[in-house]
């Protein structure tokens, strides 16, 4: 045996290579990731922290993060009906066509977010396919926020439908028969046995939706109109301070962004150990 | 003996029987017909198909529209004019280096993702769960702050710039800062759906054949290889149509020359932005198509080899 007092990394193995494997895996994610992640952090940070509340504060700045982040909690909650409702179609009933509909769930995963942005474009003006049932009632969709949560609501549909789907699959069809066998109406059942099973899930997919939703550019800049204080989101902003190289502007919108997808990123992780701990299988 | 006594003197339910005495003592309740029963753990079939329906209105109105659109006004202006916007030499330029980008970012990926699940999956070891999160945390971040890293780090006023302008190297407006970018927004896709399926099956495999004999590389190669290569498929197919596709990460870095750091999703927008519509829609409907193949051969993947990719699958 070594003798070191050091505390043992890892569990001995007979396998081989484990310190190139894990050496390249540090490595490439701190050149990809850390490092330039850690450059956006640092160069907030050299902007002292009196400049960087004047910018993070500017009233545009804070109209941009508070139109993305309420016009993704928006998309995120129709998907959060929506996509339950989809995944318990797909996985209880069976229908015609219901292969093909599992799969083109998936489709603003594998479609281009700037041909997502068009096509949504060109459905919601005034004289598009579903734009030209809005506009006798004055109401414009493409080209003010409303646009921007078609967009959102398109580019994360997907997310609580692929939580919610597998745990409905794996969910034990005897406690449903046991609550029925005790008087419980299917209603009852559906509400007070299933969903809070299914709630870790469907939080775990509210929450990927709302972090995909707030920072989502390509699709929503084509439908939004991009109007200052009405129409902008946030990541548009840091392209905007880009383009104006006010590089300081753009760091301190993106810092706050960061730091937004870091708390979403925790609350997740929250919710699937909460989840292990609870029902045995991470949401 | 007494228990016996009192079964015996319980009277025998005729279920039969029984079912009228129900019926009789409740007139308001009628026998229902075989149609309109259902057990007691499905919904009534007007709930069901209620439910079916709004589910597919949904998606036909949110997933399905925007598909079709595309390829309606690629075509509005004619098949001619739909080839020559394909074949225009800045939409062939832009193709080549959509092409490019991913040929380098995928194969980059797919390494990382081999060496991160060997390492996670094959051997314990502290700070397994928080390597996981970081390895993540591409997904959470907006694809324009993605490119924004690597303009602070590389561009002119960046950490890097001058020594990098010094030595004539071109990174940010160039195509190494598109990959870098691609890169950075695909980078967990090939990893995540390694890790898991490697920790569900265990090292007892590699145990087996490395004291057998076998090399640490042959085992990798005839054993771990063929147990992993449909998940290993499956996370390439994603990382590429994403590294086909990004638009906001890309677009920050690109400077946005046409014929030279023009991707299709950025040549769709330029010309989207010149009013040149159905040219903007026909580059588009590649793109579309790309996407349907994806989504079909990721299908196949599914219903083939069902069992050789991890069951729980949270994107």
């Amino acid at each position: 045996m070594v003798g070191f007092a050091l505390p043992r990394l890892k569990q001995p193995s007979v396998i081989p290579g484990f310190a190139p494997t894990l050496g390249f895996t540090v490595l490439y994610l701190s050149i990809i990731v850390l490092i330039p992640l850690g450059a956006l952090i640092l160069k907030a940070a050299g902007l002292g922290f009196g400049d960087f509340i004047a910018l993070a504060t500017a009233s545009r700045t804070l109209a941009a993060l508070q139109l993305s982040f309420l016009t993704a909690l928006v998309a995120a909650s129709i998907n959060a009906v929506f996509g339950l409702l989809i995944a318990w179609v797909l996985v209880r009933y069976d229908f015609p066509g219901r292969r093909v509909i599992d799969a083109v769930i998936d489709l603003p995963f594998a479609l281009p977010t700037a041909v997502a942005g068009i096509a949504l474009t060109s459905l919601y003006t005034p004289n598009g396919w579903i734009g030209q049932f809005f506009a006798p009632l004055g109401l414009k969709v493409a080209y003010t926020p409303i646009g921007i949560v078609v967009a959102l609501t398109f580019v994360s549909l997907p997310f609580v439908v692929r939580t919610v789907e597998p745990v409905l699959r794996d969910l034990d069809r005897e406690v449903e028969e046991a609550a029925a066998t005790l008087g419980a109406g299917r209603f009852a059942t559906v509400t007070r046995v299933i969903l809070p099973a299914l709630l870790p899930a469907l939080l775990t997919g509210y929450a990927l939706a709302l972090a995909r939703a707030i920072g989502e550019y390509g699709s929503v800049v084509f439908i939004a109109g991009n109007i200052p204080y009405v129409s902008e989101i946030a990541p548009l902003l840091i392209v905007i301070r880009l383009e104006e190289f006010n590089y300081a502007g753009a760091t301190a919108v993106a810092a706050l962004m960061l730091a937004i997808s870091f708390a979403m990123l925790l609350t997740i992780n929250l919710i699937q150990a909460y989840s292990r701990r609870r029902y045995g299988h991470g949401a | 003996m007494e228990r016996e006594g009192i079964v015996r003197a319980l009277p025998i339910a005729d279920p039969a029987s029984a079912a009228d005495r129900s019926l009789a003592a409740d007139p308001a309740r009628k026998p229902r017909s075989r149609s309109t029963w259902h057990a007691p753990t499905t919904e009534r079939p007007f709930a069901k198909w209620l439910l079916i329906g709004v589910a597919l209105a949904f998606l036909a109105v949110f997933l399905v529209m925007p598909l079709v659109v595309v390829f309606v006004e690629a075509l509005r202006a004619g098949l001619g004019d739909y080839l020559d916007a394909i074949t225009d030499p800045d939409a062939l330029a832009a193709i080549r280096l959509t092409l490019l980008i991913s040929v380098i970012a995928v194969p980059a990926n797919l390494v990382f993702g081999l060496a991160a699940a060997w390492s996670i999956a094959k051997f314990e070891f502290k700070g397994k769960s928080f390597l996981i999160t970081l390895i993540d945390l591409p997904f959470s971040v907006s694809p324009v702050i993605a490119g924004l890293v690597f303009v602070l780090l590389f561009g002119a006023q960046g950490s890097l710039g001058p020594w990098l302008s010094g030595h004539g190297i071109k990174i940010i407006f160039a195509v190494p800062g598109m990959v870098l970018a691609t890169i950075f927004v695909t980078f967990p896709f090939v990893a995540r759906e390694l890790i898991p399926l490697m920790q569900e099956q265990g090292a007892g495999d590699e145990e087996a054949a490395i004291s057998l004999g076998a090399s640490g590389f042959k085992t990798f190669w005839l054993v771990t290889l063929p147990n992993v290569r449909w998940a290993l498929l499956y996370g390439v197919l994603l990382c590429n149509a994403r590294a086909m596709g990004e638009f906001g990460a890309v677009s920050v870095v690109s400077g946005h020359i046409r014929g030279v750091t023009d991707t299709m999703p950025l040549h769709v927008e330029i010309l989207y932005n010149e009013y040149s519509y159905s040219a903007a829609f026909a580059v588009a409907s590649i793109l579309a198509l790309l996407a349907l193949l994806t989504l079909g051969l990721k299908s196949l993947l599914e219903w083939r080899n069902a069992e050789h990719l991890r069951s729980t699958r949270g994107h």
